[in-house]
């Protein structure tokens, strides 16, 4: 076939070429060491890096759940959270004013403004990132039901290393 | 204590498993065997076995004591626990094998 017709396979071959060549600046989105850069390598902000680990908040904010990571929120929302630790989503996870300060400060100077909000979400799946990188196009609504991840709030059943700040994602 | 007539592991055990006027009791996350790992009711979050039998941590931090049972007291009962309702409790962790 390829004698009769010997143009069109070399086009095709050429074409193949191209395809696979622009193939990576087709990635809509790219995550290395926690920073996530857009299209044409535009800088979106270090999510969730955090330079150093604070003890008390690694303890106290993650005995119930992972520690979500300052980078998560923007500054008014954790001193939201932080002003209301008796009724916590619920219940009462109040720690003493010492140990409040030194969290409040660390959540605050670790969190991330990049994202623009508009509100103060209280919840990290109810800021806008959170919405657009999860949205029912990205990953299916069933997932959700899914008894393994429960909510929308166990960030670890996908990204598995969260606790080493990498939002890698380990396919399910 | 007034009236004070001793701790009891029964009535700990007792207090320990049922609701006090909410959603839960403390075994809705110890689980109905304190020796046990037990999961947060919400998170899921794993939470390492209560009884000192199963983890000699618990209960060598006063302080800790102290913050979780103002903590899970005021969730589970919507109070603050009573000196004798934290010392039956403890009573029946601490002889639980």
């Amino acid at each position: 076939m390829l004698n009769y017709y010997p143009e069109f396979f070399r086009r095709l071959a050429v074409a193949a070429l191209i395809l696979i060549g622009t193939m990576p600046a087709a990635h809509a989105e790219d995550e290395q060491d926690g920073a996530v850069y857009g299209k044409f390598g535009r800088n979106r902000g270090n999510l969730a890096a955090t330079v150093q680990a604070n003890d008390n908040w690694k303890t106290e904010c993650g005995s119930c759940h992972i520690a979500f990571e300052p980078g998560l929120l923007p500054t008014e929302s954790w001193r939201k959270i932080m002003g209301n630790l008796d009724k916590h989503f619920g219940v009462d996870a109040a720690v003493s004013e010492q140990v409040n300060a030194e969290i409040a400060a660390f959540l605050a100077n670790n969190s991330n403004n990049h994202w623009t909000e508009e509100t103060t979400p209280l919840r990290i799946t109810e800021t806008d990132w959170f919405k657009r990188r999860h949205g029912v196009r990205k990953i299916p609504s069933r997932a959700w039901e899914d008894p393994e991840v429960k909510s929308r709030a166990n960030c670890a059943a996908c990204h598995q290393q969260m606790e080493r700040s990498h939002f890698g994602i380990k396919q399910r | 204590m007034p009236g004070f007539k001793g701790f009891s592991a029964a009535r700990g055990e007792v207090f320990f498993k049922t609701t006090h006027g909410g959603e839960w009791s403390c075994a809705s996350c110890h689980t109905e065997n304190p020796a046990a790992q037990g999961k947060h009711a919400k998170t899921g979050k794993l939470v390492k076995p209560l009884a000192p039998s199963a983890n000699a941590e618990r209960f060598s931090d006063p302080g800790k004591v102290e913050k979780w049972f103002k903590r899970n007291c005021n969730d589970v009962l919507g109070r603050e626990c009573t000196a004798q309702e934290k010392g039956d409790v403890l009573t029946y962790l601490l002889t639980l094998r």
